[in-house]
């Protein structure tokens, strides 16, 4: 802890310009472990305000809490009605979506985040979502971001939770974010914003690894490394289980 | 209860996966078609990716068809010579059905070419089989049974004609060994490019073009099934890495069960009851991915990740 203190102090004091007043910040976990079992899960994000000053009054202070999955390339696909069937007509590719992204704020988004910074920054989920060069995929390319936005926002992969994070006396804040059950394993950043009207003043990361484990990652690392042999052993077993299953249900009829 | 599964990267609820499994499999059994045609669109359904969904359904129909073949076996209902004829057609027609899907795939419209498959082939043979079969339950009732043997041996005389000839002594032909072959061919060239087993082609294809014996017709194809459909397996695995073996083990055990149980419901049916309900099956799914195309989407828009199997 004191060490991470020390390395915050280092990291402020190398950007004088956010140094007035900085983070520090805890995670209830660092790694989650996708088991079998694996239904969802909670990350308490939690910290505090350290500064040197008195608290300023002038701006108020607000907390955004950003949590990002790995960044994967999508393909969004749009039907069409050609001579009386539905069929995909036209698709675009965005270079990198991440696989989940929660936002979540002190305050109404639009007063704690001013749209300067959402773009320096990169907090919402439309900024979170890499689509440069496709306006040469479609004329109308922006629709496409929205659907993969509205669709994942309807599968619980992409959350915008305003006033969910609680801030007290300016200094102690916290929030939980929820992730689902569908969720891809890799390497996810939590990141935290001080604004001050709509204006970053801080900022603070940390890494979240979510990895398959026990039984799940041998699977899937099996599948993975050694194809033929995973193929193998899912015919044998399905013929082993069916052999099995036809002589079980002899012995019951005898 | 809830599993979350390896490949697929989901969870989902452990019983409904033992309920869909047990169903496909009683069919199968009833029936002696793999469930392939049934599977992969129930886990699509369920929120399974579409390759994890192809891939894993063929395994699941490889226990399920082993279940099945066993008791055929035992009651000496499967005709080995016929199977493996067909087999090597089979291997054949699905290789040539690999290459045309890969050229589909460059075509950048194989969701409509499988679509379009579905709907042609299942609704032909489907609409042909009722027919048949609604006739020979009404000649039965009316008792005039006699025809019907003649009828059938007449239609098939040009096959007599073909050269090299085999004896198939259980399913009760003396028949070149071409149209077998033919059949096995055309069965797995459909089976490679609609990511099926092919068991509601081969049923009717042995019963009304070669005039198979009904009763090996069943065991035969549940045997051909198995080495098309591992086949698959092998393919999907090892080209994407698709195959789930948790999901297909939650499949697999409610699958073999209903498999056994549908073996018998088979063997107290008709032939002509069996021919009819597999065909009003088939119309039902044709009929179903047909509407698909063609009623409006509840959504215009689908993603996928390109990373994701």
């Amino acid at each position: 802890m004191i060490r991470a203190i020390l390395l915050l102090l280092a990291l402020g004091l190398a950007r004088p310009a956010l140094a007035d007043e900085q983070v520090v910040a805890g995670l209830s976990e660092n790694q989650i472990a996708i088991t079998a079992n694996f239904n969802g899960s909670d990350i308490l994000v939690f910290g505090a305000v350290k500064r040197d000053a008195p608290i300023p009054v002038d701006k108020p202070l607000q907390v955004i809490i950003t949590l990002e999955g790995p960044p994967n390339p999508v393909d969004i696909s749009r039907k069409g009605h050609v001579y009386g069937i539905w069929i995909n007509t036209q698709k675009v590719r965005i270079a990198a979506a991440p696989a989940f992204y929660a936002i979540a704020t002190s305050g109404p988004l639009g007063e704690v985040l001013s749209q300067t910074d959402d773009l320096r920054y990169k907090i919402t989920i439309p900024q979170a979502i890499q689509d440069a060069g496709i306006a040469d995929q479609a004329t109308d390319a922006q629709t496409f971001v929205d659907a993969l936005i509205r669709i994942r926002k309807e599968e619980g992969l992409y959350v915008l939770d305003q006033g969910t994070v609680s801030l007290d006396q300016s200094t102690l804040f916290r929030t939980d974010i929820k992730l689902p059950a569908n969720l891809t394993d890799g390497l996810y950043t939590a990141r935290i914003f001080l604004t001050r009207g709509g204006k970053v003043v801080a900022t603070h990361e940390s890494d979240v690894l979510v990895q398959k484990a026990g039984l799940e990652r041998w699977l899937y690392r099996l599948a993975q490394d050694n194809p033929p042999a995973y193929g193998l052993l899912s015919l044998l077993i399905a013929i082993a289980a069916g052999w099995i299953a036809s002589a079980a249900f002899r012995l019951v009829k005898r | 209860m809830q599993i979350y599964l390896p490949i697929a990267e989901v969870s989902v609820n452990i019983f409904l996966l033992l309920s869909i499994g047990g169903g496909v499999g009683l069919l199968s059994g009833i029936f002696g078609v793999g469930g392939g045609f049934l599977i992969t669109p129930l886990l699509l359904f369920i929120g399974i990716p579409p390759g994890v969904a192809v891939a894993t359904g063929a395994n699941q129909v490889v226990a399920a068809s082993v279940s099945g073949l066993m008791v055929h076996i035992r009651r000496r209902t499967v005709d080995f010579k016929m199977g493996t004829v067909m087999l090597v057609g089979g291997f054949i027609g699905s290789n040539i059905g690999i290459y045309v899907f890969e050229l589909m795939k460059r075509a950048g419209q194989t969701e409509l070419f499988v679509q379009f498959s579905y709907v042609f082939f299942m609704g032909a043979i489907g609409t042909l089989m009722f027919q048949e079969s609604f006739r020979a339950i009404r000649r039965g009732r009316s008792g005039a049974a006699a025809p019907k043997a003649t009828t059938q041996r007449n239609r098939h005389s040009w096959v007599q004609r073909w050269p090299m000839k085999m004896k198939f002594r259980t399913s009760g032909l003396y028949i070149s060994v071409f149209p077998p072959l033919l059949i096995g061919l055309v069965v797995g060239f459909l089976s490679a490019t609609m990511g099926v087993g092919g068991g509601f082609i081969i049923v009717p294809a042995m019963i009304y073009l070669l005039g198979m014996n009904t009763r090996v017709v069943v065991g035969t194809s549940l045997f051909q099934i198995i080495f098309v459909t591992a086949y698959s397996v092998m393919a999907h695995a090892i080209a994407n890495q698709s195959v789930d073996m948790a999901l297909a083990v939650l499949l697999i055990v409610g699958g073999v069960v209903g498999a056994q149980i549908g073996t018998i419901i088979g063997f107290r049916l008709k032939a002509e009851q069996l021919r009819i309900l597999l065909a009003i099956l088939v119309l039902a799914v044709s009929v179903k991915i047909g509407l698909d195309l063609v009623l409006t989407p509840g959504d215009l828009f689908s993603i996928r990740s390109v990373n994701h199997p």
